[in-house]
């Protein structure tokens, strides 16, 4: 990638990162916290997500 | 009207509008897609360079942030979401002519393409059936998205193979969780505008597939 390009690319994740950090900052200080029952039920599907990746790339390397 | 229908008839409307939601962000979802293939395919097929793909992107992230605000309540809305859409599909084709060049391209941009759609189905249809409140991850996964975007403009100048890897796995975790937080917003009642909604949703799919490609092409030996 060209150096200009990388600059442009810079520039725009660094304007994400402007635009999104007080919005994260936010919600973790006055979104709703989550009970253990909660993150369970969402960690769950996660990790479902992660074994069926390993599955994929378990495919992809044994061609 | 009796007592008890005044009662429940409010709550009547509001499971109609959000099944209507459902069903208005779930459609034009599918028809962005098919249209992000078309442009993407024609991006290929036009052989644009990768600064050209470079604008498309900018000019989709120009109307995210700039007109969708402006339109997302009007029919102007509709043809803003397809722009956006269409200019990062757009921006895709030289990416995909690169993975596409590759020994086993195909296979590893049908595997992930086929890969993302199983996440995505399945993430989404547990978030619509469970009708679990997801709302709690929103810190987590914006603080995760603000440090992964960090380290990405780290990367862009360091160029660590590792790290390019790190941060595509950790990228597909907070997209995984992000299409369970979006589409909980949409159930319940987070999220009421069906276009933000399904951008919100593109946005998750289309992050999910560049970095799940990445990922896959990587270990799979690839040049990535």
């Amino acid at each position: 990638m060209d150096m200009w390009m990388k600059i442009a690319l810079a520039v725009v994740l660094g304007i994400m990162v402007i635009r999104l950090w007080p919005a994260a900052m936010h919600m973790m200080k006055h979104g709703p916290e989550g009970s253990n029952e909660d993150w369970r039920a969402a960690l769950l599907p996660i990790a479902a997500v992660v074994g069926f990746i390993i599955l994929l790339i378990l495919m992809v390397r044994g061609n | 009207m009796s007592t008890f229908d005044r009662v429940l008839a409010p709550q009547q409307d509001a499971v109609i509008a959000t099944n209507k939601l459902i069903r208005n962000t779930y459609m034009l979802l599918s028809m962005t897609l098919l249209f992000s293939v078309v442009t993407a395919g024609a991006g290929m097929a036009m052989g644009i360079s990768p600064a050209i793909s470079m604008i498309a992107t900018l000019g989709a992230i120009g109307l995210l942030w700039l007109v969708l605000p402006r339109t997302e309540n009007s029919a102007a809305g509709l043809a803003v979401v397809f722009g956006i859409t269409g200019l990062l599909g757009l921006g895709l084709g030289p990416l995909l002519t690169h993975y596409l060049a590759i020994p086993g391209g195909g296979k590893l941009v049908a595997t992930a393409l086929g890969g993302t759609g199983v996440i995505f189905l399945g993430l989404s249809g547990y978030a619509l059936t469970t009708r679990r409140d997801f709302n709690f991850m929103g810190g987590f996964l914006f603080v995760g998205l603000v440090v992964a975007l960090i380290a990405m403009i780290a990367n862009l100048f360091m160029e660590i193979p590792a790290l390019s890897l790190a941060i595509s796995g950790v990228i597909v975790l907070l997209m995984s969780g992000m299409i369970l937080y979006d589409t909980s917003r949409i159930v319940n009642g987070g999220e009421t505008n069906y276009l933000r909604a399904t951008v919100s949703l593109y946005l998750d799919f289309y992050n999910l597939f560049i970095h799940l490609l990445h990922l896959l092409t990587a270990f799979a030996g690839g040049d990535d």
